[in-house]
């Protein structure tokens, strides 16, 4: 048998409806204690963070943020079931990504099982947040906007506003009108994440919004920057300068 | 293919009818030339059976010169007279060369001058009759083209139903059943009569759906009741965050609309507007009468901050097609994004009854 301890759990859905019958079907487990409930991704971080539970049960489609940005944000966190109603894509992402999920209606087989293959998972390492949620995304769709926390505050930053994001070990730093905001992420995955006729990966260490590009002026002999609308300047490798000029002339 | 030839019964009919030719071909030949009807039979039989064959071949000129137009006329006219007295010609030396090979026999000696005499005659009937053929074929030719045009006809109807059954399908959201079914599953034991209740307007609103799938319009009325039904289901959902309002002029009502027009655009409004919003919102349904233009706005509050996902493009997209196939230029839909309020304004011109 499984660790003889209670489990506490957190339950975020936003229709109060689902977040009842998951509760009551949660009453049949007598292992699971439920310690809060959440009506959207804000609640769930900051109870996360405040209660650290052992086990959320985290809806996909909620207001302000969805299923996957709580679960970035939450890195390392509790062991995640999600739970949803009908997402092709997202089913998809939770088979590759060996994550534990339900479907709505649950069953309470279904429930009980998923709640053994998750206790097996606490204190492990978590499924990897920024992949799942990456192969959860149709595959035409790119990100809108990046969520990051701070603490327990939560920055939401549209697309749009992020200058560029320059990699630094096994984070990013989004600059995004002056100020600069840290995400564990690689450089690489939040390229593939963006929409590459707006992002143009320069350098090995940076990716830059094509808007916010003023002018690409050389640096020494064989090496470039760009300079941007606010006046940073960064910079340009030979094979960046390549995609950079393509992007350019294409737009041009 | 020739269309005689194609099919057996009406090859039959044709023979038929060339057998009471031949009978009054044969009267004509005995009573002009005083032949004996022995010999005349033995001439005639064989000539009919050739020419009858021979007038079939009609169809490859008539179809290579279709006449569309009174100017097409004259040209087609001279092309079957040339061909008629060239065939009728041949025609006419074929019964000559027989009826000397007949005169060789004892009993009909003589046969040979007896005929000649009613060459031109034989000539004239063989003009005319490849003539008739030539209108026959005309005749055929006009009622394939319709036949076809009419298959064609058929085959475009049956692709518009099946687009619009696609469509209808498309718009039954799996994401909003498994949710109704998901709160009835909570429901039964929080309040069991509620879970009927709820069974009962999802059941509504699924039949609805598929009964009205099979007509071309409905009245605006209908519309607006399926519509209730389905913000009923979306109520249990999202109880308090979920507000309708509605402002429908009652000239409207009887209006006609193609069925499952709006309840895309509602369904949009609360998985693209309510869904998004932590306290809910407000979906306002409006329909009036201006210029005998129907004119109905779909409205919602949304979350300017949310993400405008790729998917809801489709539903508006759809509506566009279908109103662009139904009313070519005189429909059109257009999209008002607010602050914080998503309207989408429906024209269309008022129709009064079902076409």
């Amino acid at each position: 048998m499984s660790s003889p301890d209670r489990l506490r759990a957190i339950v975020v859905d936003d229709e109060e409806l689902a977040r009842h019958g998951l509760r009551e079907m949660l009453a049949a487990h007598p292992d699971i204690e439920v310690v809060a409930e959440c009506a959207n991704g804000f609640e769930a971080v900051k109870a996360v963070s405040e209660i650290a539970p052992d086990l959320l049960f985290l809806d996909i489609q909620m207001p302000k943020l969805d299923g996957f940005e709580v679960l970035e944000l939450l890195n390392p966190g509790p062991a995640v079931i999600f739970v949803t109603a009908y997402d092709e894509y997202a089913m998809r992402a939770f088979e590759v990504h060996a994550a534990d999920y339900l479907l709505k209606p649950v069953s309470a087989a279904r429930l009980a099982a998923a709640i053994d293959q998750a206790r097996g998972r606490i204190g492990k390492t978590p499924p990897p947040a920024v992949e799942l949620a990456a192969a959860a995304r149709p595959p035409t769709e790119y990100l809108e906007r990046l969520v990051v926390r701070d603490g327990t505050h939560v920055h939401i930053i549209p697309i749009a506003k992020l200058d560029y994001a320059e990699a630094q070990d096994d984070y990013v730093a989004l600059h995004s009108g002056g100020k600069q905001f840290l995400k564990q992420q690689t450089i690489s995955s939040l390229e593939s994440a963006l929409d590459p006729a707006r992002f143009v990966r320069i350098h090995r260490s940076y990716l830059v919004n094509l808007d916010r590009v003023v002018k690409i002026e050389p640096y020494t002999k064989d090496s470039r920057v760009v300079v941007l609308a606010d006046g940073a300047q960064l910079p340009v490798s030979r094979a960046g300068y390549t995609r950079l000029q393509a992007l350019l002339e294409g737009k041009a | 293919m020739h269309p005689l030839l194609a099919r057996r019964e009406r090859l039959g009919i044709y023979l038929l009818v060339w057998l009471a030719i031949g009978f009054l071909l044969h009267l004509l030949l005995v009573a002009a030339s005083h032949a004996g009807w022995i010999e005349t039979l033995a001439l005639v039989a064989p000539l009919c059976l050739i020419y009858a064959f021979v007038c079939l071949a009609a169809w490859y000129p008539v179809t290579g010169t279709p006449v569309d137009s009174l100017r097409e006329l004259p040209r087609a006219m001279l092309t079957h007279l040339a061909a008629a007295f060239l065939v009728s010609g041949i025609w006419t030396l074929l019964g000559a060369g027989l009826a000397y090979l007949l005169a060789q026999i004892p009993s009909f000696a003589g046969f040979f001058t007896r005929f000649r005499a009613q060459g031109p005659v034989l000539f004239g009937v063989g003009v005319l009759l490849y003539l008739l053929s030539v209108l026959l074929h005309y005749a055929l030719l006009a009622y394939e083209v319709s036949r076809q045009a009419e298959k064609r006809e058929d085959e475009a109807r049956v692709l518009a139903r099946d687009a619009e059954l696609k469509a209808l399908k498309a718009q039954v959201n799996p994401h909003f059943l498994f949710n109704s079914l998901n709160s009835i599953s909570a429901l039964t034991s929080v309040d069991p009569s509620k879970a009927r209740e709820m069974c009962i307007l999802l059941a509504e609103f699924l039949r609805t759906t598929l009964g009205l799938g099979e007509k071309a319009a409905i009245p605006l009325e209908e519309e607006l009741s399926l519509i209730r039904s389905f913000l009923a289901v979306e109520k249990v959902r999202y109880g308090a965050r979920l507000c309708v309002q509605e402002a429908v002029a009652p000239e409207c009502l009887s209006l006609f609309v193609p069925p499952l027009l709006l309840q895309p655009l509602v369904e949009n409004a609360v998985a693209h507007g309510i869904a998004n919003l932590l306290d809910g919102g407000t979906i306002r349904v409006e329909a009036r009468l201006e210029d005998e233009v129907l004119l109905i706005v779909v409205a919602n509050s949304f979350d300017p901050e949310s993400v405008r996902k790729r998917r809801n493009g489709l539903g508006l997209a759809n509506v566009r097609k279908r109103l662009e196939m139904r009313y070519a230029g005189a429909g059109s839909l257009r999209v008002h994004p607010g602050s914080d309020t998503f309207e989408v304004e429906i024209a269309l011109p008022a129709e009064r009854g079902a076409a």
